[in-house]
């Protein structure tokens, strides 16, 4: 059979790594739109709701009579239903509509409204929808922090540069569910000595979930997973009151909560009943806020790779995050398990949450490499790190996090290890040994760690479990070993409890360990010169990417001694007889004395010299005042030379060969990419630029074609020009040049 | 609104779990001994507070779930754990849960967490969720 070589070539790409598969709506495999969505009804009888989206109150199941007695406005709802689904989309769309006046509204919808008005809305309709939508002004991020070995040294380093880097919150989970309470303690610790005020969960079942926030060791979970239909729902072990009454018993302890819930789970788990999954989402989402939850974990999570199989996918979890932030729910927009091989996919999807902002961009931006991630890769990891700063540079949008230099990093990962090396030996846990502290201090992943023996771990674990000491006790370690700081941290988050303000919808904490949430820090936006910008010393930070140099970094290696053996003696003349012109940039042997591949400038000029000297010519150098453009400089030494032939010559390199009667801009060979030329490409320019003045046959020189060239010095070539350029005397006439040299002939 | 967050504005006047002044949760209370994990936690009469704050601030469902967290704060955390596990699907029958609404009620006032429960009951038994 025929091959195509690029076929062979884009089958072989990560794209194509990837599963695709065609709708099929009967199974649930179709992400928004399904036929068997049904058209949005409410019907509304004494107070009380006889009718969902076609469903009659004698067939409610358990999701629908929780939606209609928990989560539905019904004072507004007859108008909500009543305005088109269009309107809806506009408004959303809107900018001089405010996020309030479509909240009220969406407090009425039903699951079927909430989707109808999705499919009159495009990515950038809705894109503009979240970013008025979102209820917390100022966008945030959270980080994952596990490790395959559980390595509580390796996960305290890592909570730590996590918290330094910016991430309001912190997630774990556990590979062995024992561990957990000594995981969660890791992250605690780790966060609080990175910086005071990060939010962190151990990700484990509800129940023992609950018992680690009791203890004082998480500050928020998340994972209290909801589904859109009711065979779901009971097949993860829960009903909209048991995880209502989970949320109330959270909050009880001064926990803040979160639920889960994400497109494609009901048809993974078999029983989507024909359903689009943007459908059963918004009926999970309405489940969310009935249940009193101040937010949602959405965005498909763990489920991505299932929407991002089908036709819409991507379009319909930005949907999910849209529906729950119009619901008036702080969104964790997903961006967290692995999604797509391809960085193409993964960084486009990626915008959909990063440009318009979310409440938290990833809910769980692995913050350790992908091998290390135990809750399904990771789709941006620890190896992504300067990519993602780069991204907020870029495009000066904030995506929650900060640049940090090694140092800190290597500083802050050691500081704290040795805390949670503190709080074992003081709690009489295993031993946490020096050893372990270095190789968690400089370590990238647990392949970095040693070996370390967790049978008395997962023992002490246990009896950690079913012990007394809680948070109190580890601040009391911290305050005993010298880490009163990380003690005041943990303290302060106590205090935190007690005054329960971050139980407020979206609530972070602050650089200055201050609350904010939606409450106090509520979204504004309403177009341009409203909202959430990143400004002053917050944008100063975003672009102090360690790899920024300032520009004076780039022209110092080009500086030197003005070229001795060059000397002016004169206006230069309009020369006679075969000869070629050799003008130079005004900056020459001068302002400037190597070019931008480092190539001294007297060698340079000797290499072109002996060039045209091996052809039996004699090249007269000039200096051009008047511009720096290379053409211009050619076309100057053309125009004075005999043979009407001139070689223009900038200091960075690039080189020209001209002739007198062409236009400026024309040339007979350009020579633009000076980073890739040699001594010996110059002496071969020299030698051309002869036997075009010879009238002799000439093939031109041939140089290497390097695309990246551009890319990689393009800084520096601009700043080279405008070295040159600052020599430029727009008055003086060319001069003539005396170089010091005779040809080795 | 201008009390919010309480941590500024009511410093001096919230209360721990355990009624402790919250001034009083120190470094050196922590230090000596004197604080507990208990001491570490909101008051009901601070939570009924947010719930306030939340209501005012269009969140009635939030502010619903804050109620019921109120009346949870006394509630021991083994209770909890057990209430929480009679509402998973097919735990209790349906005499189960009423008895276990009236004795939040009776026990510590839940009046909402009652009545809540009491909804899950009749749901349950409609929808065939309670233990077979």
């Amino acid at each position: 059979m025929e091959r195509s070589k690029r076929f062979d070539l884009l089958a072989k790409r990560d794209i194509n790594k990837e599963t695709y598969v065609e709708p099929w709506p009967e199974a649930g495999l179709i992400a928004a739109d399904s036929p068997y969505d049904p058209p949005p009804s409410l019907t509304i009888e004494d107070g009380a709701v006889v009718e969902i989206d076609g469903v009659k109150r004698q067939d409610f199941d358990a999701l629908d009579i929780f939606i209609a007695s928990q989560a539905l406005d019904l004072e507004t709802a007859e108008d909500a239903m009543a305005l088109p689904s269009k309107e809806y989309a506009r408004m959303l769309a809107d900018i001089n509509v405010p996020r309030e006046e479509i909240a009220r509204l969406v407090a009425g919808c039903t699951p079927g409204k909430l989707t109808d008005i999705i499919r009159h809305m495009n990515v950038l309709e809705m894109m503009m929808g979240l970013a008025k939508m979102r209820i917390r002004r100022t966008p945030a991020n959270q980080a994952h922090v596990t490790n395959w070995r559980e390595h509580p040294a390796l996960l305290a380093a890592d909570a730590a540069e996590a918290a330094l880097r910016g991430f309001a919150e912190v997630e774990t989970t556990v590979r062995v569910a024992r561990f957990a309470p000594f995981n969660a303690l890791a992250i605690l610790v780790g966060t609080q000595t990175g910086r005071g005020g990060v939010l962190t969960q151990c990700s484990v079942e509800e129940a023992l979930g609950l018992r680690l926030a009791m203890k004082g060791l998480t500050s928020y979970a998340e994972t209290l997973s909801v589904y859109g239909t009711e065979k779901t729902f009971v097949d993860g072990d829960d009903t909209p009151w048991s995880k209502a009454f989970l949320a109330s018993a959270y909050a009880s302890r001064g926990v803040k909560i979160r639920f889960t819930s994400g497109t494609g789970s009901e048809a993974l788990m078999g029983r989507a009943e024909q359903k689009s999954m943007l459908y059963l989402e918004a009926r999970c989402l309405l489940v969310v806020k009935g249940a009193g939850s101040q937010g949602v974990q959405n965005g498909s999570i763990s489920c991505i790779a299932l929407p991002e199989a089908l036709p819409g996918g991507v379009r319909a979890v930005l949907a999910e995050n849209l529906l729950a932030s119009m619901l008036g729910l702080e969104v964790a927009a997903g961006n967290d398990a692995l999604a797509s091989h391809s960085s193409i996919r993964k960084s486009a999807k990626l915008m959909l949450q990063f440009i318009p902002g979310a409440d938290f961009i990833f809910s769980g931006y692995s913050a350790i490499p992908k091998r290390d991630n135990l809750f399904g890769g990771g789709n941006f990891d620890a190896e992504d790190f300067d990519d993602y700063n780069v991204l907020q540079r870029d495009m000066q949008i904030d995506g929650g996090v900060r640049p940090i230099t090694e140092a800190e990093a290597l500083s802050i990962r050691r500081k704290g290890a040795r805390a949670i090396q503190a709080v074992y030996r003081e709690l009489g846990l295993p031993a946490i040994t020096d050893e372990e502290i270095d190789a968690a201090t400089a370590a990238h992943g647990s392949d970095d760690m040693p070996e370390r023996d967790i049978v008395p771990d997962l023992k002490a674990a246990d009896a950690f479990m079913a012990g007394d000491d809680d948070f109190v006790a580890v601040i009391r370690a911290l305050q005993q070993s010298g880490f009163a700081d990380v003690a005041d941290n943990i303290l302060e988050m106590g205090r935190q409890r007690i005054t329960a303000d971050y139980l407020q919808p979206s609530a972070i904490f602050d650089a200055d360990f201050k609350v904010r949430s939606a409450i106090n820090d509520g979204n504004d936006y309403t177009g341009p010169g409203s909202g959430y910008r990143p400004h002053g010393a917050r944008w100063r930070e975003m672009q102090a990417i360690p790899q920024a140099k300032s520009p004076e970094g780039f022209v110092d290696p080009h500086v030197g001694e003005p070229l001795s053996r060059l000397v002016e003696i004169g206006p230069a003349a309009k020369g006679a007889g075969r000869e070629v012109v050799l003008a130079l940039g005004p900056a020459f042997g001068t302002a400037l004395a190597k070019t931008i591949g480092g190539l001294h400038h007297e060698d340079v000029l000797e290499a072109i010299l002996t060039g045209v000297a091996a052809e039996g010519l004699i090249a007269r150098v000039i200096r051009v005042y008047h511009s720096s453009d290379c053409a211009a400089i050619g076309y100057v030494g053309a125009r004075l030379s005999g043979s009407g032939i001139g070689i223009g010559l900038q200091s960075r390199g690039t080189a020209v060969i001209h002739q007198k009667d062409l236009v400026p801009l024309n040339n007979l060979e350009l020579f633009p990419q000076s980073p890739s030329l040699t001594l010996g490409t110059y002496q071969d320019i020299g030698r051309n630029a002869a036997r075009y003045a010879l009238g002799a046959p000439t093939v031109p020189v041939a140089v290497e074609i390097d695309n990246g060239a551009r890319l990689r010095l393009i800084v520096k070539t601009a700043l080279l020009h405008r070295r040159e350029t600052d020599e430029v005397c727009p008055d003086r006439p060319p001069m003539e040049l005396r170089f010091d040299w005779e040809p080795e002939l | 609104m201008t009390e919010y967050p309480l941590r500024d504005s009511k410093a001096d006047k919230l209360f721990t779990h355990s009624g402790r002044p919250l001034s009083e949760v120190t470094a050196a209370a922590i230090a000596a001994g004197e604080v507990t994990g208990d001491d570490l936690r909101a008051h009901a009469d601070t939570l009924r507070q947010q719930a306030q704050i939340a209501r005012q601030g269009g969140y009635p469902q939030l502010a619903a779930n804050l109620q019921r967290a109120a009346e949870l704060t006394d509630v021991p955390n083994e209770e909890l754990l057990k209430i929480y596990e009679l509402l998973r699907p097919e735990r209790a029958s349906y005499d189960e849960l009423v008895r276990l609404a009236d004795y939040l009620e009776e026990t510590y006032d839940a009046a909402e967490n009652a009545a809540f429960i009491k909804d899950a009951a009749a749901v349950y038994r409609e929808r065939n969720l309670l233990r077979r």
